[in-house]
């Protein structure tokens, strides 16, 4: 099947994060409960109008410089006209003329390769209603009605489901780290419209594009492109492309398909036209200039000084981008003073361990980078040991407590030479047996007299100092 | 009483020799009676409540507000079936702002569908017919607010203005009807029928009292972007009657009697009465010129008009589906329950303008209709624009005479020869123009209206020129039935 190539676009919607909706003043907060964060706006009811949310405009303004995009003269919306309940004013607000950003394009990394990704536009609008669906009625919960949404369409320039979901990765973190966006799929915030099409491997023609609406996971959008290609890959091997019509499909989780929602030339006319009721406004330069110096690092900026300022290697680098909490946390660990490798190693082995493990979040972890930093720096001057230390972390975690509450002076590793030599000497001349043993060749009764010191000082005794001491006493 | 201008009202009210009670009582009598002739009203609201006399010169006077403004708790229909049980939960803007002034409400009045129609036929609750000849119309779409206010139910009520629906009622029924500049007073809660030229605005008997309402239903409201900052401006203030050195202009194509071959007498006196009336402001020292537009340009108002308002309209009524608001329709599914309440709701007319509106914004036909619309809107703005510079306003007459008998409406609808004559108006929404109608004379027992139309944000011009030719005639508080000559 490797002589077709494919050919795949993205449509990214994604929620917002916004103190309101985007053109109401009711609360843009995800809600279990149907139908609270709603105003008459969002209910449609006769007579309103739309306010504009000028939080949401800037947001979409940065990401449209962040993806290169050229953004407009002027700030203008469209309505975009169609029937369904979960559109309560018959017609949704977007920017189909003048979207806030145009012909853009971002380099992105992709196992290993790096790959430059075409923007065709970036647009703001408004989500629906969602429609809860029961045997016998449909319930509609407005709460989802009016939330900012952000849609990126890009030139169909991928190749393979690898690429496409790298892409995505790269654009959800962008997204977290200038907090335009939660962008977890979890609470649905993400949704995509893949369309894909296959051609010959040496052809310039491109084949007839499938569109499947509305995938709403990374893993869905990944298995989604491969049996689409597969799909039609097979179908065209078996000399029955005709079959691979112009259509829309969705993505059925269960079987793992694709299923045809409805063919292209019944493609409905959504009558755009410009939205009256907002007047255009200036987009004027300060104003992109200010929201350019506002946009914080990205992760990948980030990576390479990770990389080559604190010397971690890619691996690490790019688990610690992963998430924005992870970076943010990290970085404030080293700036008060930890060493980063360390810092790094802590996060990557035990903290994000811990935070799987128990299904909690950065942001509600007790140990702050502060605590950390303790942590690291008294293992770091052998204040305690690497086993402490782990057990210090833990306990801060279980009991809720500061770590210096279980480094005091009982707790502490014992560093002192002459302490040691002193039990050094107590443990050998208990154990003549075993001297003479070791001496005749049974070298590994050393880790017998290690143990004993560490029995005897309850595991406090420095390791390093107590093998030195042990070392010199037995050999001379 | 009621029949008296808001300015005498108060200063009553303030000496205590009326009481609010005593008003809005007889403000409610009387639209039992207007509403037995007319059919006036869609809600009388019996129940209301005198407040205390302020020294806001509203405070305590009845009025009436046009049914397609949303008012809180008061049943709100726009006079479509489509929403003849829908109660809202919120006041318009301009509603509040009047509360805020101590005005009490006492009906809601009867409009051609959502204000789309200019006969008041439309209705819901049926045909609006004209305090001056029951057997007349009243013109629309404010035709219940025109109504009672010229049968002196009480000083004003609420209009919306997107083609002519105030200015022209206001001219049928011998009465002041006043749109000013677009985004002046709030939109927010005034039903839509086309959102770039729709507009709020008042019916009284006298330009002062036109001016005193605006004033209060003014203001820049965060709820609607297209409002903007007008507290600096104080209409009713500034009206001094100062007019001399003022210069304006009115249009060869639509005046002079020669574009008229087969000119009726009720057309020639209407433009003698016109003449008339320029003789009076030229008498105080105005400026009147002729100025000619390409009729061509002119002649094309009428479909611009239709193809901007019935597209942004079929837009607009996207959201009466009875799904969350108004009467549920019947149907196996939710496309069948949203297509029954839309079918059994509108009238045909609407309906009409629907598939208009629909076709217009096709996506094959937007380029030839709804944006050359849009340019040729632009094309007439910017010569009134043009002229505006070396004119204070344009002065036109309204319509080609008296109001049309309703059962000779489908005749008028088809006259070709006189066309700009009744739709003139338009060009005031085309430009967001403060545009005011009053009247000037009475032809066979009927009333005239006379239009003046200044440049955006010149309101007080407007009324000032309004004042003075108001002054020099004898039809200051004219109602329905007190011929006058």
């Amino acid at each position: 099947m490797n002589k077709y190539k494919a050919v795949i676009g993205l449509e990214m919607h994604c929620e917002m994060k916004s103190k309101t909706k985007v053109f109401s003043n009711a609360l843009n907060n995800y809600s279990e409960i149907p139908n609270v964060n709603v105003s008459p706006i969002d209910m449609a009811f006769p007579g309103i109008l739309p306010r504009i949310n000028k939080e949401c405009v800037k947001k979409a303004l940065m990401a449209s410089i962040i993806l290169n995009c050229k953004q407009p003269e002027y700030l203008e919306f469209d309505r975009k006209n169609y029937y369904y309940p979960d559109l309560p004013k018959g017609y949704q607000i977007t920017q189909m003329h003048s979207p806030i950003g145009v012909s853009g394009k971002i380099t992105i990394d992709c196992n290993g390769y790096e790959k430059e990704v075409l923007i065709h536009d970036i647009h703001l609008e408004e989500d629906a209603a969602s429609l809860d669906h029961y045997d016998d009625a449909t319930l509609i919960d407005y709460n989802r009605c009016g939330v900012p949404l952000l849609e990126l369409v890009t030139e169909p320039c991928f190749s393979n489901a690898d690429e496409a979901i790298a892409f995505l990765e790269t654009i959800k973190r962008i997204y977290q780290y200038c907090d335009i966006s939660e962008a977890d799929t979890r609470k649905g915030q993400i949704r995509c419209d893949v369309n894909v099409s296959i051609m010959d491997e040496n052809s310039t023609t491109l084949g007839t594009k499938v569109e499947m609406k509305n995938v709403n996971s990374f893993s869905n959008i990944y298995d989604c492109i491969n049996y689409e290609i597969k799909r039609q890959s097979e179908l065209k091997a078996s000399g029955r492309y005709d079959e691979v019509i112009q259509e829309t499909r969705r993505y059925d989780e269960e079987s793992g398909t694709t299923i045809r929602m409805r063919e292209k030339v019944e493609a409905i006319d959504y009558k755009y036209f410009i939205e009256p009721n907002i007047p255009k406004y200036k987009i004027n330069k300060d104003w992109l200039e200010k929201i350019k110096l506002a946009i914080p690092m990205l992760p990948k900026e980030r990576k390479e000084k990770y990389i080559n300022e604190y010397k971690l290697s890619e691996y690490d680098a790019n688990i610690i981008i992963k998430e924005k909490d992870y970076a943010d946390y990290f970085e404030e660990t080293v700036q008060i003073g930890a060493d980063a490798k360390s810092a790094a190693n802590w996060l990557i082995v035990n903290i994000i361990g811990y935070l799987s493990k128990n299904d909690e979040t950065l942001k509600d972890f007790y140990l702050k980078p502060q605590m950390l930093q303790e942590i690291i720096s008294a293992q770091n001057s052998g204040q305690i040991s690497s086993k402490q230390a782990k057990e210090i972390f833990i306990k801060c975690l279980e009991e809720k407590k500061h770590p210096k509450e279980f480094m005091n002076k009982e707790n502490a590793q014992i560093s002192d030479k002459d302490k040691i030599s002193e039990i050094i000497t107590v443990i050998l001349e208990n154990n003549p047996e075993q001297i003479t043993a070791y001496k005749n060749g049974k070298t590994n009764l050393f880790d017998y007299f290690v143990g004993q010191v560490m029995k005897e000082t309850k595991g406090k005794a420095n390791p390093v100092i107590t093998k030195e001491i042990l070392k010199n006493k037995l050999d001379n | 009483m009621t029949e008296l201008s808001i300015e005498k009202l108060h200063n009553l009210l303030i000496n205590g020799e009326i009481s609010s009670e005593a008003l809005i009582k007889e403000a409610i009598a009387k639209s039992y009676e207007v509403q037995k002739k007319c059919n006036a009203f869609v809600t009388i609201i019996e129940n209301a409540k005198a407040v205390e006399v302020t020294d806001n010169l509203l405070s305590g006077i009845p009025y009436g507000i046009k049914d397609n403004y949303s008012t809180k708790g008061i049943l709100s229909t726009g006079s479509s079936n489509t929403l003849k049980n829908y109660i809202p939960i919120f006041d318009a803007t301009a509603v509040e702002q009047l509360k805020k002034a101590g005005a009490v409400a006492v009906n809601k009045t009867a409009l051609d569908e959502f204000g789309m129609g200019g006969t008041g036929t439309t209705a819901h609750t049926g045909i609006i017919k004209n305090p001056w000849d029951l057997s007349r119309t009243c013109a629309g779409s404010s035709s219940g607010s025109a109504a009672a206010v010229a049968a002196g139910v009480y000083p004003y009520a609420l209009g919306s203005d997107t083609g002519d629906s105030i200015r022209k009622p206001a001219a049928f029924c011998g009465i002041v009807g006043y749109k000013p500049t677009y985004g002046m007073i709030s939109r927010y809660g005034l039903f839509p029928f086309a959102s770039s030229l729709d507009t709020c605005g008042v019916l009284t008997r006298n330009v002062k009292d036109a001016a005193i309402v605006v004033d209060a239903m003014k203001k820049q409201d965060e709820k609607d972007l297209t409002s903007w900052a007008s507290k600096d401006m104080h209409l009713y203030e500034s009206i001094n009657g100062e007019v001399k050195g003022k210069k304006l202009f009115y249009i060869k194509e639509i005046v002079d009697e020669s574009n008229y071959p087969n000119i009726s007498e009720e057309l020639k006196k209407h433009l003698q009465i016109f003449k008339e009336s320029l003789k009076k402001l030229e008498a105080q020292g105005v400026i009147i010129e002729e100025v000619s537009i390409d009729k061509e340009l002119l002649k094309t108002i009428p479909s611009v008009y239709v193809c901007i308002s019935c597209a942004e309209a079929t837009s607009n009524m996207s959201n009466l589906t009875g799904i969350a608001f108004g009467p549920r329709g019947n149907g196996e599914n939710i496309y069948e329950i949203m297509k029954n309440h839309r079918t059994v709701g509108f009238s045909p007319l609407i309906k009409r303008r629907f598939v208009i509106g629909s076709y217009i914004l096709q996506k094959e036909n937007q380029e030839r209709y709804f944006v050359n619309a849009q340019r040729v809107r632009r094309l007439i703005v910017d010569r009134m624009k043009e002229l505006f510079k070396k004119y204070d306003a344009l002065i036109l007459p309204v319509s080609k005479g008296v109001a049309p008998k309703l059962d000779e409406l489908n005749d008028e609808i088809n006259d070709e020869s006189t066309v700009l004559l009744e739709e003139h108006l338009q060009i005031g929404n085309f430009g967001g123009f403060p545009s005011i109608t009053i009247p000037n004379g009475m032809i066979n027992k009927m009333p005239v209206g006379i239009n003046i139309t200044g440049n955006c944000f010149d309101d007080i011009n407007v009324l000032n020129i309004a004042y003075a030719l108001e002054s020099q005639m004898n039809y200051k508080d004219m109602t329905a039935g007190d011929y006058r000559e």
